[in-house]
């Protein structure tokens, strides 16, 4: 009998990376990646800020499907939705057709997060999650000239930076009082934001939007703080939520994302899970470092050999080019606080514990030169 | 010298700056950087790279 196929399902960094992984410690067993759409390679993280650098959609897409398979040698297969697996039978449904697998990986990615907003013109809100997102979003845009985002997260000002100049007035609306909320203290958010409003960003903080309304071809956008502003179109980039309705309906434990210990191991035991979907012990970590190292690790375990996920600091990179950042923000429940060293052409925050142990890093401009030294004294995550 | 971006995150590595803080001293040839290096933003290895330009 042929041996059944490691089953990837997602045709993103995560399914594309382990596939490579195994194939590179095994060169026999069968492996198969489900997309949902072209399956073709592309860098999702490159969607932020491909507009200043001249990339079209077309040029984004680095390798189609085809390509894919015959350079990773594995099958890649487009357009395939999967709608169902049944773990006892070790079987997928597959655009309604039955699919078998010996291990099944799911790298399911995560959806953008919609905000409940009212009004006729909030259907004409985008969002830009994948390459055919870009796509809408490019022709979306082009010839127009006011953009609103929603969101002055990381995703919101990398976009936000990205449109800025080339014709367009970019205004970012977010209800926290500062830029990368999450990520930054409130000196740092303030020296960016300073930054971005210099080159003709325009903020709209501790604010919502109430009601979207169409207003002939364009958009009129009413915030909770009276203030009306108009926009050709308006981007969404308010944050990712895990896809865990698949795992989920096959009995897989999700919580916030789908949950797997340190060997990416779901509660079935041929059922892994990594990247955007994933909730490794606890966390869920939408980057590229951790998905190449969940990607390692997982590729072993597919050889038998269960190897616990490292997770060294992982500082993230800011693409604002208008203000470089590169942060390493400490874990939500750490006890401590920042410290903030500000100078004209830059800002330093480091996070540091009671006990004088660094849990995590803020850096802007020419304090980016302090980056290998911190994360060298950062403690691993796991 | 040529100018080398990652595949994955569009970091650039400049052979003339080379990345002094992962210990590629400036002038490092992409053919001499080691195997075992990686980008330094995303953590792809270098196999991964793909060439942009060529100054």
């Amino acid at each position: 009998m042929e041996k059944r196929p490691v089953v990837i399902i997602g045709s993103e960094l995560a399914g594309y990376t382990v596939a490579r992984e195994f194939r590179r410690l095994d060169a026999e067993t069968p492996v198969v990646v489900l997309s949902r759409d072209h399956g073709g390679f592309y860098s999702k993280p490159m969607l932020s800020n491909a507009f200043a650098q001249k990339k079209t959609a077309d040029s984004l897409l680095m390798k189609d499907a085809e390509k894919m398979a015959a350079e990773v040698k594995i099958e890649v297969r487009a357009n395939s939705l999967v709608t169902a697996i049944d773990p006892k039978l070790k079987q997928l449904t597959v655009n309604g057709e039955p699919f078998p697998y010996g291990k099944l990986v799911l790298a399911l990615g995560a959806d953008t997060i919609k905000l409940p907003l009212q009004g006729d013109g909030a259907d004409a809100v985008l969002s830009v999650n994948d390459l055919d997102d870009y796509r809408r979003f490019r022709t979306a845009i082009d010839g127009k000239k006011d953009i609103v985002i929603l969101g002055a997260g990381l995703i919101g000002c990398e976009f936000a930076n990205d449109l800025v100049g080339d014709g367009y007035k970019v205004q970012v609306i977010d209800l926290a009082p500062q830029l990368l909320g999450r990520l930054l203290p409130p000196e740092s958010a303030a020296f960016i934001q300073q930054k971005l409003e210099n080159e003709g960003i325009v903020f709209h903080l501790g604010t919502t939007t109430q009601k979207i309304e169409k207003a002939g071809e364009r958009l009129r956008l009413a915030l909770d703080n009276g203030k009306v502003i108009l926009a050709d179109v308006v981007l969404s980039a308010v944050g990712l939520k895990p896809r865990t309705s698949l795992a989920a309906a096959a009995g897989i434990k999700t919580n916030r994302g789908v949950v797997v210990n340190s060997f990416l191991q779901t509660n079935f035991e041929d059922i892994y899970a990594l990247g955007d979907c994933a909730e490794v012990e606890g966390r869920v970590l939408p980057f590229v470092m951790p998905i190449m190292a969940a990607a390692k690790a997982l590729a072993l375990l597919l050889t038998g050999k269960p190897t616990a996920v490292h997770y060294p600091a992982m500082p993230v990179a800011v693409k604002t080019p208008i203000c470089p950042t590169v942060v390493c923000p400490p874990e939500s429940t750490a006890d401590g606080e920042w410290k903030v060293e500000a100078s004209v052409d830059g800002v330093k925050a480091v996070f540091h514990h009671t006990n004088g142990q660094l849990l995590g890093f803020a850096l802007m401009g020419a304090a980016i030169s302090e980056k290998a030294v911190l994360t060298a004294q950062m403690p691993a995550l796991s | 010298m040529k100018v080398w971006q990652c595949l994955v995150c569009s970091f650039i590595y400049d052979e003339a700056k080379g990345d002094p803080e992962h210990g590629i001293v400036p002038g490092t040839k992409w053919d001499d950087v080691p195997f075992d290096w990686s980008c330094p933003d995303c953590g792809v290895a270098k196999a991964d790279f793909e060439m942009v330009e060529v100054n």
